[in-house]
C-alpha cells in the first residue's frame, strides 16, 4: 500500500444502526489523480459509508484519514461538518439532489465560496460597504462560477431559481457547486443516476475533465455499470457491509466474488469458482 | 383630510417600530424555523440599556442640538452592541443546547426566557414606569399658522428621525441579505442548514450572527419607543413583541420584506382606527385583520417560498 499518493485513506470503518452493521470493517484507499468507484448490490453500504466519509454520519469506529497535497492530514471523523469542505478539501454531491431551489443558479455557487468571501468581507462590514478587497474577492468568485457554469453549460440559467433546472441540469450544477469549493476530493452520490446515456457520457466526459485538468480525485457511487466500468481507474466492492473486492476494472469484472455478489451464487460455489480459475489454464485445455 | 394625513404620520412612525421588532421574529423563524418570543423583551432590554445610557451621560433636551444628535447616535450605536450581546446569550443559554431536540423544546424555553428577562428587568429596575423627558422637541406643522378651530397636522422631528433610521436600517439590512456572502450563508441555511454545512458554512456561527443582527434592530425599535413615548416599564416588550409577531405572520412569516410590510400595516391599521373609533379596540382591529388575511393568505402577504427569505 504506497500511503504517499493516497489522498484518502479509510481504515476499519464501522458503522451501525442499532442493530444493524450497514459498514463491517471496511478499509481502502483512493488514490491522489484516480476516479475511484465504490460499488455494490443496493443495501450492500455504499451510501453508509460515503456519508462517513463526507462527514454526515459520525462512525462508530475506524479512521478516515486524508491526507492534502501540502502536507497537512485531517481525520475526518473528528472534523465538525462544515470543516471538511473548508479545511480538509472533500466535497460531495447527494443521490436526492440537495441544491437551494428558492436560491439561483449563481448564488448557489457563490455559497459554496463562503469560506474565501467571509474572509474577505471583514466581518460582513466590508462587503455591506463594497470595500475594494471584498469587491475583488467578489469579482473572482463569480468568475469561477462563470468558468464552471460554462463548463456545465448552464451560462444562460445563471439568474433563475436552482428548482426551475431540470434533473439532469441540477445534477450537473451540484457537481459545479461542489467544485466551487475547492476540492482535492470530490465525493458523487450516483451522479448518473436517471440520466439518459447521452447525458451520462457528457458526464463521463466532464468527470476526466475534472481529475485531469483540476487534479482533483475523486470517489463515487455508481449502479450505471457502464460509467462505472468507463471511467474508473479503480473499484472498491462492497457486499452487506464487507470489502469483497479492491483492484482496476478488469480485476473487479473477473473476481469471482463480485459475480458472486451480483449474480447471488452460494458461498461453496464461490470456492468452486476459485478453484477453477487458478487452475483455470488446465481446465481450458482439457475442454478442448 | 389634515386628521388623515396626521394619521397616516403617526401610523407610518409606529408601523417602523413594529417592523424593526418584526424583523428579528422573522429572521429567526427563518433560519431556524421557531419563535423566539423572547424577542419581544430583546426589545424592551434593548429599550431599558437606552434609558440607563441617557442617563448615565446625562443627555438632556437643554443640550445644542448637534451635540445632542451626536450622544443620541452613540447611545443608539452603543445600545445596540449592548443589546446584540443579550440576544447572544439568549441564543446561546437557552436555543442551542436543544437544537436537533424536539420542535417544542426551544418553544418552551423561550417563553421561559421572556418571563426571565421581564422578571430580571423587574427585579433589577422596579416595577414602576421610567419617565424620559422628551429629548428631541419641535417639528412641522400644516398649515404653520392655523386658523382658530383649523386642524394642523404636525410632523415632529422624532417622527422624521424615526422613519428614516428605520428605512436607512432596513434597505442595509436588506442589502445585507441579498449581497453579502454572510446573507447568502444564510438564506442557504434556512433552506438546508446541513447542506451548508458541507460547502464550508459555519451554521451555528451563522445561527448567532442572525440572532445578534435581530437582537441589534429590536434596540433601535426599544430607543425609538422610549424617545418617542418617554416612558418605559419592564412589560412593554411583551404587547410590542404579540404585535411584530402579528405583523412578522401578516406580512408572511420568514419574508424579510413582509415583516416590513406587515410592521407597517399593523401601525397603520393601529393608528386609522384610534383615530376615527375607538382607541379601545385597536388591538381587536389589528388582530381582526391578521384574522382575516390568515383565512385568505394562509401563509401570509408576501410568505410565498420564491420570496427572498432570511
Amino acid at each position: 500500500m504506497s500511503a504517499a499518493n493516497a489522498i484518502l485513506t479509510v481504515e476499519r470503518l464501522t458503522m451501525r444502526f442499532g442493530g444493524l452493521v450497514a459498514v463491517d470493517d471496511v478499509s481502502f484507499e483512493v488514490k491522489r489523480d484516480d476516479i475511484t468507484a465504490v460499488i455494490g448490490p443496493n443495501g450492500a453500504g455504499k451510501t453508509t459509508m460515503f456519508n462517513c466519509v463526507t462527514g454526515f454520519y459520525k462512525p462508530n469506529a475506524g479512521r478516515i484519514a486524508v491526507a492534502r497535497r501540502d502536507g497537512r492530514d485531517y481525520l475526518l471523523e473528528r472534523l465538525p461538518d462544515y470543516r471538511i469542505t473548508r479545511e480538509a478539501g472533500v466535497a460531495r454531491t447527494f443521490q436526492n439532489i440537495r441544491l437551494f431551489g428558492g436560491m439561483t443558479v449563481l448564488e448557489n455557487l457563490m455559497v459554496a465560496q463562503h469560506t474565501v468571501l467571509m474572509d474577505a468581507s471583514t466581518f460582513t462590514i466590508g462587503g455591506l460597504l463594497g470595500l475594494p478587497s471584498f469587491r475583488k474577492a467578489e469579482a473572482e468568485a463569480i468568475e469561477k462560477a462563470a468558468y464552471w457554469l460554462e463548463k456545465i453549460d448552464l451560462t444562460p440559467r445563471a439568474d433563475d431559481p436552482a428548482a426551475d433546472l431540470s434533473y439532469g441540469e441540477q445534477r450537473r450544477l451540484e457537481i459545479a457547486r461542489a467544485m466551487c469549493t475547492g476540492p482535492e476530493l470530490l465525493c458523487l452520490d450516483e451522479p448518473a443516476a436517471g440520466m439518459n446515456p447521452r447525458e451520462s457520457a457528457e458526464l463521463n466526459t466532464l468527470l476526466r475533465f475534472i481529475r485531469d485538468d483540476h487534479k482533483t480525485s475523486i470517489l463515487l457511487i455508481e449502479h450505471d455499470m457502464g460509467v462505472v466500468m468507463d471511467i474508473s481507474d479503480h473499484i472498491v466492492v462492497l457486499d452487506y457491509g464487507r470489502k469483497i473486492s479492491d483492484g482496476d476494472v478488469d480485476f473487479v469484472r473477473n473476481d469471482p466474488h463480485v459475480i458472486a455478489a451480483y449474480l447471488g451464487v452460494e458461498e461453496d460455489e464461490i470456492d468452486e469458482a476459485e478453484a477453477l480459475a487458478e487452475s483455470g489454464g488446465a481446465v481450458a485445455e482439457t475442454a478442448s | 383630510m389634515e386628521y388623515f394625513l396626521q394619521q397616516l404620520i403617526n401610523g407610518i412612525t409606529l408601523g417602523s417600530i413594529y417592523g424593526l421588532i418584526a424583523i428579528g421574529y422573522t429572521m429567526v423563524y427563518g433560519i431556524i424555523g421557531m419563535i423566539n418570543f423572547a424577542h419581544g423583551d430583546i426589545f424592551m432590554v434593548g429599550s431599558f440599556i437606552a434609558l440607563a445610557l441617557i442617563l448615565m451621560l446625562g443627555v438632556a433636551a437643554s443640550a445644542p442640538m448637534a451635540i445632542l444628535l451626536v450622544a443620541l447616535l452613540g447611545v443608539l450605536a452603543l445600545s445596540m452592541a449592548l443589546t446584540a450581546v443579550w440576544g447572544w446569550a439568549v441564543e446561546r443559554l437557552a436555543y442551542r443546547p436543544l437544537r436537533g431536540s424536539f420542535r417544542l423544546a426551544p418553544l418552551i424555553t423561550a417563553i421561559g426566557m421572556s418571563l426571565a428577562l421581564q422578571n430580571f428587568v423587574q427585579i433589577a429596575q422596579g416595577a414602576r414606569n421610567k419617565p424620559l423627558e422628551p429629548l428631541i422637541s419641535g417639528g412641522f406643522s400644516f398649515p404653520a399658522n392655523p386658523a382658530p378651530g383649523q386642524f394642523s397636522v404636525q410632523l415632529s422631528y422624532m417622527q422624521i428621525g424615526i422613519v428614516v433610521t428605520t428605512v436607512a436600517l432596513m434597505v442595509g439590512f436588506s442589502l445585507l441579505i441579498s449581497r453579502t456572502a454572510l446573507g447568502r450563508a444564510q438564506r442557504a441555511c434556512e433552506q438546508d442548514r446541513k447542506m451548508a454545512s458541507l460547502l464550508g458554512v459555519d451554521v451555528d456561527k451563522t445561527i448567532s450572527v442572525t440572532f445578534v443582527t435581530g437582537a441589534a434592530l429590536a434596540a433601535v425599535a426599544g430607543m425609538f419607543f422610549l424617545l418617542y413615548y418617554g416612558v418605559i416599564d419592564f412589560f412593554i416588550g411583551f404587547v410590542a413583541g404579540v404585535k411584530a409577531f402579528t405583523a412578522a405572520v401578516l406580512g408572511g412569516i420568514g419574508s424579510l420584506p413582509g415583516a416590513m410590510l406587515g410592521g407597517l400595516l399593523i401601525g397603520l391599521i393601529e393608528a386609522f382606527w384610534s383615530g376615527y373609533f375607538s382607541s379601545d379596540y385597536k388591538d381587536v382591529a389589528a388582530f381582526s385583520i391578521l384574522v382575516i388575511v390568515l383565512i385568505f393568505m394562509p401563509s401570509g402577504l408576501l410568505g410565498r417560498p420564491e420570496i427572498e427569505k432570511v
